[in-house]
């Protein structure tokens, strides 16, 4: 079996968010970078593929130089080899194109990611790439099994989950429980230096939209303790202030 | 031998707290080590927020040693990371060890005991002074955890002065037989396998490689720690003890073999008891920030800044230290004076970062809601054990001077 795994280099989830150029740019000074959680359940999930049923495991990645210590880190989980697409990850569209592209005549029979980034939150790559290479594709998966060529997914829907059985090849957006993050030992972080880390050219994508601004969240108010004596003035201020009730 | 410390049939208590330690590096410590270092650190201190954070204080307060971590360390990938891989290691250099160690001990010191006297004093004295039937034998299985070892060198009455040892071996021909007692080895009650020191017929230290089960051999438990209680600790008993002669390491004799192995225990202690006192400095940090006397957080008062900012500065010159000593290892080029200025620097700095922590944390520093306390015990015993803070003073005067003081 070949599994390709797509993933993100985002913020460390604790990054504290700022913008710059005229809040065009995401600020990343002081970041700290790691593989999408929502990938790193992906990642999971393959190497398990791979110790259960034998698999050989390629990451991909779009993304410039500053992203391999993220790949080198996939590699140290066990990924066989990765390809870093050198480009900046613009937006959905130009990503999923570039990942379809890498796929194309490569054989794969599956193609996983996480659901979604956590930078910019997109959710769509999984269904574009799917489109793109003309192959179905599911998400949010949250069970991915393999017997023989058909997968059994159970697949989180507004309200329960959807059990469903396909055959591969497929494209699927993972997410938790699929598998448990995995920590890279030592032998893992020695072996990923010598793995294959290929370097390849973006194709030319059309943008098919264009970022005008980003904009944070209202900074959260000052709290208000109102002694519990006084729930008047409770009432009073939900009506007349925060105008709720 | 069953298990002597392991006996506990309880699930243990998990806390509901989360480890959400961030470690400080004011001079940007980081741009000295490499992308392979950085994911070492972040692997091990992952590792420890899964598996030693969430339940330490609990193994601590019961005196409890979790023997199931000896499995996880090995699959991590914490025991000799510097043997090579062909024995079951990672042939990893000695920065990295020392990050190894700095990120368990920022979990726990009982725990980086363990993973210092398997590595630095059990694998190390094998690989180094052992046959290469020894080596096959035993490193494979002490690195990946099936084998938890122990290292005999102290005895109740030769502390700070081994050379004493009154621990004996004779040449029966075909075997050695062995008696004698050895003190305060960490690991002893659980071990599967002992490195122990011990004069032959005319006074010459040697090192043999007993193992659990050997006639006339045991390993009481030592109770009653304040300190270190997550790590097990007891004797070595030998009351003619059969030794295999295969069991001798050939490679080198007298008290300058055990030294080698504690240089490098000592090397792993300088970097680990800075991980403990980052410990205590981010708990201090978060603490002053939260905590509110005067309608204020403590961190803004002038005598909490004052804690911190030391705090901060003790730290930072002992990772340059022990950043530069980890260079100097990688080149060969350390000494034991050089390793004893760095462990002995590194226990102070942790106690004092540890104790100015537990002011900042007022009554709430003496309780298991937070590390301190339990850091500053175990800082205790690493104070006085692998060289007391005196004696390491005194080799250095002696490498100043070139005159012994303590013989």
């Amino acid at each position: 079996m070949k599994i390709l795994v797509c993933i993100t280099h985002v913020p460390d989830t604790t990054s504290r968010i700022a913008f710059t150029d005229g809040d065009t740019k995401f600020d990343s000074n002081g970041v700290q970078y790691i593989i999408g959680p929502y990938d790193d359940y992906a990642v999971a999930r393959a190497v398990e593929l791979k110790e259960s049923q034998g698999a050989t495991i390629t990451v991909v990645n779009v993304g410039r130089v500053e992203t391999e210590p993220t790949i080198r880190k996939a590699l140290a989980i066990g990924a066989d080899d990765a390809i870093r697409i050198n480009a900046e990850p613009e937006d959905s569209y130009f990503v999923a194109k570039q990942i379809a592209n890498v796929a194309k005549d490569s054989g794969y029979d599956l193609i996983l990611m996480g659901r979604e980034s956590i930078d910019f939150n997109g959710g769509v790559v999984h269904g574009i790439v799917g489109e793109l290479l003309e192959i179905p594709s599911v998400s949010s998966v949250m069970k991915l099994d393999i017997d023989g060529n058909v997968a059994k997914i159970a697949r989180e829907i507004e309200g329960g989950k959807e059990y469903i059985e396909l055959e591969m090849p497929f494209v699927a957006g993972c997410q938790e429980p699929i598998a448990e993050w995995k920590i890279p030992n030592m032998r893992g972080i020695m072996t990923a230096r010598s793995k294959p880390l290929n370097v390849v050219d973006p194709v030319d994508t059309d943008h098919l939209d264009k970022l005008v601004r980003f904009e944070l969240p209202p900074p959260k108010g000052d709290i208000k303790m109102i002694d519990p004596e006084h729930m008047e003035e409770l009432v009073s201020l939900l009506k007349n202030e925060a105008k709720v009730l | 031998m069953e298990s002597t410390t392991n006996t506990r049939k309880v699930p243990y208590k998990k806390s509901s707290k989360q480890d959400i330690f961030e470690s400080p590096d004011f001079y940007k410590i980081d741009d000295l080590l490499s992308e392979e270092h950085l994911m070492i650190r972040e692997s091990i201190r992952d590792f420890v927020k899964k598996e030693i954070s969430p339940y330490i204080e609990d193994w601590a307060e019961n005196n409890h040693f979790p023997l199931h971590i000896v499995k996880l360390f090995g699959e991590i990938g914490a025991f000799g990371p510097f043997i090579p891989e062909k024995y079951g290691g990672q042939g990893m250099d000695y920065i990295s060890y020392g990050l190894i160690m700095q990120e368990i001990e920022r979990g726990d010191s009982g725990m980086r005991s363990t993973a210092s006297v398997q590595g630095s004093l059990v694998m190390y004295p094998i690989y180094t002074f052992g046959s290469e039937d020894q080596k096959n034998k035993y490193l494979p299985k002490l690195a990946s955890g099936e084998m938890l070892g122990c290292f005999g060198l102290t005895e109740s009455d030769f502390g700070s002065d081994p050379g004493g040892m009154k621990t004996h071996f004779e040449d029966k021909g075909d075997h050695y037989l062995l008696n004698g007692t050895k003190m305060w080895i960490s690991n002893s009650p659980d071990a599967d396998i002992a490195v122990v020191w011990a004069k032959n017929e005319s006074g010459r230290m040697k090192g043999l490689i007993v193992e659990r089960g050997m006639e006339g051999f045991t390993a009481p438990v030592i109770h009653g720690k304040w300190s270190l209680r997550a790590s097990s600790t007891g004797e070595l008993v030998f009351d003619n003890v059969k030794i295999p002669k295969e069991n001798l390491l050939p490679g080198k004799d007298g008290l300058g073999a055990p030294m080698m192995c504690l240089d490098s225990a000592r090397y792993g202690i300088a970097w680990g008891t800075i991980g403990a006192a980052m410990d205590c400095y981010d708990a201090a940090k978060r603490y002053a920030l939260e905590r509110i006397q005067f309608d204020k957080p403590i961190a803004s008062f002038q005598l909490t800044q004052k804690k911190l900012a030391e705090m901060l500065t003790e730290i930072t010159k002992g990772q340059l230290l022990n950043w530069r000593l980890g260079t100097l290892m990688d080149q060969g080029k350390a000494t034991s004076a050089q390793i004893s200025m760095a462990k002995r620097n590194s226990v102070e700095v942790a106690l004092n970062v540890a104790r100015e922590a537990r002011q900042i944390h007022g009554g709430m520093g003496i309780t298991n809601e937070y590390p301190i306390m339990r850091h500053m015990m175990n800082l205790e015993s690493v104070l006085t054990y692998e060289g007391t803070h005196d004696i390491h003073l005194l080799i250095l005067g002696h490498e100043i001077t070139g005159i012994p003081a303590f013989k």
